[in-house]
C-alpha cells in the first residue's frame, strides 16, 4: 500500500503564493498526471511531494504518515527529471547503483541489483556505457532504471518525456504504460502534453495558477468538465465557445439563443441560470457536423487544414466569432466556401457567467461515479 | 587532381586557373608572419644554445671561448642548482594544493545564494589585477613586515611576539604572497564550472540519499576534474617561472632558502655576470619545463576527454 494525500498544502515564496491550498488524495497503484499550463504550479507541486521544496503550510501524508518534514531520501520517492540528470562521470550501472551505494550496501549486491533492474527495462548490453554514449530513450529508460534500483513506494516523473523526438514519446508512452501495469506502483506525473495526461492517466489533476481546477479521469475531464478552463485546457483543438442567451428553462433542458437566431436545447439539470441570462456554449470540433439540410449555423470556411486522415475547417459564423469544425480527409470543402453547420445539443456543454459549467442531465456511459464521489467528498472536507 | 577529372569531364566549364595561382599565392601571403614568428622564437633560442656553449662572462669578455658542455657539467655539479629545482617544485607543488584547494571550497561558497553577492565576488577577484611586484611589496612592507606589519601588530597585540616572515620563514612566505596572487584565478574558473553544474544532477543525488560530504565527492568535484586539471596547467606555467615576488622580498636568500630555478639563472646571469653559465641554465629550465609539460598535458587531454 502506497497513498498519498495532500491537505490544505500551500507554498509561500517572500511575496508570492504559488500554490493556493491544494487537497488531493491519491491512491494506491494510481496513476496520477498533473497537467496545466506552464507556470500553474505543477511541477513546484511535485517537487514539494519529492522534497526538494519546503512545504509552507499544510499536511502531506504518505502512507497515511506525515512527511513535511522527512528529507527526500526518507520518503519512499523516486524521481525521474526532466534532464534525466544521470550522473556523466558514471557508468549505466554505477548511476542506477548510486543510491545504494550510499545506503552503504556492498559493492556486489548493488551491482547485482542494478543488472536486475537493467534486465527489465532491456538496457543490459549497455550497463557500462557511460550517459553520453547513450540515445535520449535510452538515458530516458536509464533514469527509469534509477528510480526502479530503489523499489520506491512512489514514483515521481517530472516532464520526463519532453526532451524526446515525437517517434519516441509514444514509445516511451507506450512502456512507461506498461511499466505502471506490471510494477503496479502508485505512480505522480507532471507533464503539459494533454495526449499524456489522457493515455497514461487513471485520474488526471487539472492545476490552473496553484489551484486544482477539477480532478477526474481523463473521460470524466473530456465529458464533463467543471468550468470553462478545463474545457478549453482538454482536447485538441481546443473547444469552441459561443456566447448564448438563455430562451427557456425546464427539467429536460435548456434552450438557448445562438447569434444566428438559431436556438438549440441542451440537456442539462436545470441550475443557476434562468431565462434572459448570457452564457457560454461550448461544443468540441468533432461533435460539429457539416450538414447541407438541416444546419443550425452558417459561415464562411476561412482556412482549411488537412491533416490527411481529417481536416480541420476553421469557419466565421454570424456575429463575428470563428468555429473550429473537424470532419473526415476526403471533405472537399475550399476556402471561402459557405460552411453549414449542425449543433448537436447532446453534445453541448453549457457554463453560466462565472464560467462554471451547468452539470448535465445524463452522465455519459463511460465516466463512472466514482471520481466524482471523491471529489465531492474532498469538497466536504474542504468546508470541515 | 579532382579538379582536372572534372575538366575532363566536362570540357565546355573552362578549369579554374585562378584557383591554382591562388593555392600558390597564399604562401607568400602568410609567410611574413611565420618567418616573423620564426625569429621572434629561433634566434634567442639559437643564441642561448650558442650562449650556452661558451666561456663567455661580462666581466671578462675577452677571454671568450668555446668549451664544449663545460658550463652545463659546472651547473649540474653545483650544489645551488639541484637546491634551487627542489625550491621550484615545493613552491609550484604548494601553490597549486593552497589554490586549487581552497579555490574549490571558495567556489562552492561563491556559488550560494547570500545578499552582496556580487561585490563579494568582485573583491575575492580582485588581488589577481595587482601586478606581482606590488603584491609583493604590501605583503613585504604592510602585513609581514616584523616591525610595521599588520601580522606583527596583531601577534604583538596578544602578547606572542612578532615573526619575522622573510627571515625565518622565507619559502612558507613566498608560498603565502604567490597563492594569495593566484587564489582568485582558481576561484574565477571553478566558479564558472560549477556554476555550469546541472542543478536537477545536484536534486537527482539528493533525491538518492546523498549529503553535502557525497554531493561534494561524487557529483560536484567529478564534474569540477576537467576545469581542476586545466587551472592546474594554466598555473603550473606561470608558477615556474615565479620571479617578481622573490626579487622583491627575499632576493632568493636568506642563503638560497627562496632561490628558485628562475631566480637561479638571473642570478648566474646579473650577479656573476655568467652568461654562458645563464644560458645553460636557461635551457636545463626549458628542458625540465617541456618534461612538465607533457605529463600535463597528457592528464589534461585525459580528462578532457571523458
Amino acid at each position: 500500500m502506497s497513498t498519498v494525500t495532500l491537505r490544505d498544502i500551500h507554498k509561500r515564496y517572500t511575496d508570492v503564493e504559488v500554490i493556493k491550498g491544494i487537497d488531493l488524495d491519491i491512491n494506491d497503484q494510481e496513476f496520477v498526471v498533473f497537467v496545466g499550463p506552464s507556470g500553474c504550479g505543477k511541477s513546484t507541486l511535485l517537487r514539494m511531494i519529492a522534497g526538494l521544496e519546503d512545504i509552507s503550510s499544510g499536511d502531506l501524508l504518505i502512507d497515511g504518515e506525515r512527511v513535511n518534514d522527512v528529507p527526500p531520501d526518507k520518503r519512499g520517492l523516486a524521481m525521474v527529471f526532466q534532464t534525466y540528470a544521470l550522473y556523466p562521470h558514471m557508468t549505466v550501472a554505477e548511476n542506477m547503483a548510486f543510491s545504494l551505494r550510499l545506503a552503504g550496501m556492498s559493492k556486489q549486491q548493488r551491482l547485482e541489483r542494478a543488472r536486475e533492474v537493467a534486465r527489465t527495462l532491456q538496457l543490459e548490453p549497455l550497463l557500462n556505457r557511460k550517459p553520453k554514449e547513450l540515445s535520449g530513450g535510452q538515458r530516458q529508460r536509464v533514469a527509469i532504471g534509477r528510480a526502479l534500483v530503489r523499489s520506491p513506494k512512489v514514483f515521481l516523473f517530472d516532464e520526463p518525456l519532453s526532451n524526446l523526438d515525437a517517434a519516441l514519446r509514444v514509445q516511451m508512452r507506450l512502456e512507461l504504460a506498461s511499466l505502471h501495469d506490471s510494477l503496479q506502483a502508485t505512480m505522480i506525473y507532471v507533464t503539459h502534453d494533454q495526449v499524456e495526461a489522457m493515455t497514461l492517466a487513471d485520474k488526471i489533476v487539472v492545476l490552473q495558477g496553484g489551484i486544482v481546477e477539477q480532478v477526474g479521469s481523463p473521460l470524466e475531464l473530456y465529458h464533463h468538465p467543471r468550468n470553462l478552463f478545463v474545457a478549453g485546457f482538454i482536447g485538441s483543438p481546443k473547444m469552441n465557445f459561443l456566447t448564448v442567451t438563455v430562451s427557456a428553462v425546464n427539467d429536460s433542458g435548456t434552450t438557448v439563443q445562438l447569434p444566428g437566431d438559431a436556438s438549440i436545447t441542451i440537456p442539462v439539470k436545470p441550475g443557476s441560470l434562468s431565462v434572459g441570462d448570457r452564457a457560454t456554449l461550448g461544443i468540441r470540433p468533432e461533435h460539429l457536423k457539416l450538414d447541407q439540410t438541416n444546419p443550425t449555423l452558417t459561415g464562411e470556411v476561412l482556412v482549411v487544414e488537412r491533416l490527411g486522415g481529417e481536416t480541420f475547417l476553421y469557419v466565421r459564423i454570424a456575429g463575428g466569432d470563428t468555429l473550429i469544425v473537424q470532419t473526415d480527409g476526403d471533405n472537399p470543402s475550399r476556402m471561402h466556401d459557405r460552411a453549414l453547420i449542425r449543433i448537436n445539443g447532446e453534445l453541448c456543454h453549457l457554463f453560466d457567467q462565472n464560467g462554471e459549467s451547468v452539470p448535465k442531465s445524463r452522465r455519459h456511459h463511460l465516466t463512472d461515479e466514482s471520481h466524482e464521489q471523491q471529489y465531492q467528498s474532498r469538497v466536504s472536507y474542504q468546508a470541515e | 587532381m579532382s579538379s582536372s577529372l572534372t575538366v575532363e569531364r566536362h570540357p565546355e566549364t573552362r578549369p579554374p586557373e585562378q584557383r591554382t595561382h591562388r593555392q600558390v599565392s597564399t604562401l607568400p601571403l602568410v609567410a611574413p608572419s611565420v618567418i616573423a614568428l620564426l625569429l621572434w622564437m629561433i634566434v634567442p633560442l639559437v643564441m642561448t644554445i650558442w650562449f650556452s656553449f661558451q666561456r663567455y662572462n661580462l666581466l671578462n669578455p675577452e677571454a671568450r671561448e668555446f668549451i664544449g658542455f663545460g658550463n652545463f657539467t659546472f651547473i649540474l655539479s653545483d650544489p645551488g642548482f639541484w637546491i634551487s629545482i627542489g625550491i621550484t617544485i615545493l613552491l609550484v607543488v604548494s601553490v597549486l594544493v593552497i589554490t586549487i584547494g581552497l579555490g574549490t571550497l571558495l567556489a562552492i561558497l561563491f556559488d550560494q545564494e547570500f545578499p552582496g553577492q556580487g561585490i563579494a565576488r568582485v573583491l575575492a577577484i580582485s588581488p589577481f589585477f595587482v601586478m606581482p611586484t606590488v603584491s609583493a611589496l604590501i605583503w613585504k612592507n604592510m602585513l609581514m613586515h616584523p616591525v610595521n606589519g599588520l601580522f606583527a601588530q596583531i601577534t604583538r597585540g596578544l602578547g606572542l611576539g612578532a615573526i619575522d616572515w622573510f627571515a625565518n620563514f622565507p619559502l612558507l612566505a613566498i608560498i603565502i604572497i604567490v597563492s594569495w596572487e593566484w587564489l582568485p584565478f582558481a576561484l574565477l574558473i571553478l566558479l564558472t564550472a560549477i556554476q555550469s553544474l546541472d542543478h536537477e544532477q545536484l536534486e537527482a543525488a539528493h533525491m538518492d540519499g546523498a549529503k553535502p560530504l557525497a554531493l561534494f565527492r561524487f557529483v560536484m568535484l567529478p564534474h569540477l576534474s576537467r576545469a581542476i586539471a586545466v587551472v592546474a596547467m594554466i598555473e603550473t606555467i606561470f608558477f615556474l617561472t615565479i620571479f617578481a615576488e622573490i626579487f622583491v622580498t627575499t632576493g632568493g636568500g636568506p642563503g638560497l632558502a627562496t632561490t628558485n630555478l628562475a631566480y637561479y639563472i638571473f642570478l648566474k646571469a646579473l650577479l656573476e655576470f655568467d652568461v654562458g653559465g645563464a644560458s645553460a641554465g636557461g635551457l636545463i629550465a626549458v628542458i625540465l619545463a617541456n618534461i612538465v609539460a607533457i605529463f600535463l598535458m597528457r592528464s589534461v587531454a585525459r580528462n578532457l576527454d571523458t
